[in-house]
């Protein structure tokens, strides 16, 4: 891979220890996807949960973190996906000391570095959306999806490590989303009927996923008849991403790549149909009428102003079951347009806790559901539901209206 | 006479070990009990065996990016797999197993490789050389 001058003063380790570690990972990930260069980016985008750092992750912020200034500030700016403890509602939980001493230091190593603590998979709604062709380097599935295909921007998916190195150099190997070839649609679906709320976002988004498959095809969507709100397209594609490991796809006439199948050389790929009965398979393995519930979940994605707003709307002057908790995860930004617009009061005199920067299932879910008793799940987020399974949970998903009809009511409605 | 199948080139050590194969995908977060070292989502196709010290050989990558730290931190506590193998790795993976310094390999010319090796196969694996190899065959 062609390093430029600056990337091979890194390499030899005239820019210190951190800068040499984030370009010799760059050059391990460039050779695996064939890359012949670097392209500058201009965000980089960090997932760094303690549960998927561990001591091991921590450890090795903050070796960079003791650094010169000069050596451990990132190049460029650098913001942060949701962390795993709300530093002001953890015990309640059933987190322990140990989980929050373990964010309280990745927190400070990462301020050292210069890193700001957004704690956000929304940040495409909340901090900086980037433009149609800015080359970025994003480390949620969600915010990757959103970013390449709504945004038109460029950006494979980074993990935490990766995200770290681009934000080390200010550059990404140049594979994957980052070349035009690359973008181009490889499935083809037409869908029979458009979406309607949030959930039936998701479960579209789910089933072309799990068709896709794989994170190197890019699905280009037809017969959608309208263009989705923010959040709308925003279930769609974490939802897509999570079931199919899906960085990118397009909707003709209505994403900044498509407005025609020609655009992504879609037109003489075979078109698939996706079914309402496909839709309805998808969600009824996630169906339980009549079920108790242990606790209902807004999460994955984290809530909008506009869903803070739905929420409370539905939660005011009801109160939930005793029996049955709810948590609703925002950013801590939202949080506070949400307080003062009275939205907190309104979910918190219903019974419920709103988190600040966390997302439900990167905050150690298998400890606090052994903590709380909670098996039985429901969240209106198709993302959430196919991951807590491996968690110990029995997960179910139901409209936003439907999951705090179920909270009032102690069991699925 | 061993088998030797070819692969893309990819990334950390050479190493050998035991396979477990399945046609199904990975990630670890989704699929995990990374404590128990098992594998916990009760659809995987390998739900309740363990994975501490296997060449693990699936179809793709799936999920989100909480991987990419996992192997590292799987690795520091002795309680990971010795070895990716896969028919399509992602990003993510390939990220996750470079930090972690932990063998990754995929793209295989000889077509599916969880059909190709089976379960209990000694393997040798060279991800600088881009090859895998059948001790047993």
């Amino acid at each position: 891979m062609k390093l430029s001058d600056r990337a091979e003063a890194m390499l030899a380790g005239e820019m210190g220890p951190a800068r040499q570690w984030a370009v010799k990972h760059q050059i391990q990930i460039g050779r695996m996807f064939d890359a012949r260069d670097m392209v500058e980016v201009s965000q980089a985008h960090m997932m760094a949960d303690p549960e998927s750092t561990g001591e091991a992750g921590v450890k090795l912020v903050e070796a960079f973190a003791a650094l010169p200034e000069d050596q451990r500030t990132v190049a460029i700016p650098m913001i942060t996906d949701p962390r795993g403890v709300d530093l002001n509602y953890y015990d309640p939980l059933g987190q322990t000391e140990a989980m929050a001493n373990l964010e309280r230091r990745f927190i400070l190593a990462c301020r050292a570095m210069g890193i700001v603590m957004t704690n956000t998979c929304i940040n495409y709604q909340t901090v900086m959306p980037p433009v149609k062709g800015d080359h970025v380097a994003y480390g949620d599935t969600g915010v990757v999806i959103y970013s390449n295909s709504f945004c038109g921007a460029r950006s494979n998916f980074e993990g935490g490590p990766s995200a770290l190195a681009a934000g080390l150099t200010g550059y990404t190997p140049r594979y994957g989303l980052h070349l035009d070839e690359n973008r181009m649609a490889t499935k083809r679906y037409v869908i029979e009927k458009t979406p309607g709320e949030l959930t039936e976002w998701g479960v579209l988004g789910a089933v072309i996923g799990r068709l896709a498959g794989s994170y190197w095809e890019v699905p280009v969507v037809e017969g959608i008849d309208r263009v989705p709100t923010s959040d709308e397209a925003k279930h769609m594609g974490a939802a897509m991403a999570s079931y199919g490991s899906t960085p990118l796809f397009h909707i003709v006439g209505v994403t900044p790549e498509c407005n025609g199948l020609t655009d992504v050389n879609g037109s003489n790929l075979p078109a698939e149909r996706v079914t309402e009965k496909d839709v309805a398979a998808l969600r009824g393995s996630f169906g339980a009428v009549g079920e108790k519930v242990d606790v209902v979940v807004f999460a994955a994605p984290q809530l909008s102003l506009v869903e803070m707003q739905s929420v409370a709307n539905l939660c005011r002057g009801k109160t939930k079951h005793r029996d049955t908790s709810m948590l609703v995860c925002t950013p801590a930004s939202v949080y506070v347009d949400a307080k003062n617009a009275g939205y907190i009061e309104d979910i918190e005199n219903f019974g419920a806790r709103v988190l600040q920067g966390t997302c439900f299932y990167q905050q150690y879910a298998r400890e606090i559901g052994e903590a709380n008793g909670w098996t039985r799940l429901l969240s209106n987020s198709t993302k959430i539901v196919n991951i807590l399974g491996g968690y110990g949970y029995k997960p179910a998903l139901a409209s936003m209206v439907e999951c705090i009809d179920a909270a009032v009511a102690g069991e699925i409605v | 006479m061993s088998q030797v199948f070819r692969c893309h080139v990819g990334i950390g050590p050479a190493v050998e070990g035991e396979a477990l194969v399945a046609n199904d995908n990975f990630s670890a977060r989704y699929d995990l009990d990374r404590i128990q070292g098992v594998f916990s989502r009760p659809q995987h196709a390998l739900a309740g065996q363990s994975y501490v010290d296997k060449i693990l050989v699936l179809n793709t990558a799936k999920g989100g990016v909480a991987t990419a730290w996992m192997l590292y931190e799987m690795v520091s506590r002795g309680m990971a797999p010795g070895a990716l193998l896969l028919n399509t790795a992602n990003t993510i993976l390939a990220q996750g197993a470079a930090l972690a310094e932990m063998p990754l390999c995929d793209r295989f010319e000889d077509g599916d490789i969880t059909a190709l090796i089976k379960t209990g196969d000694q393997l040798s694996v060279d991800p600088a050389l881009g090859q895998v190899t059948i001790l047993n065959g």
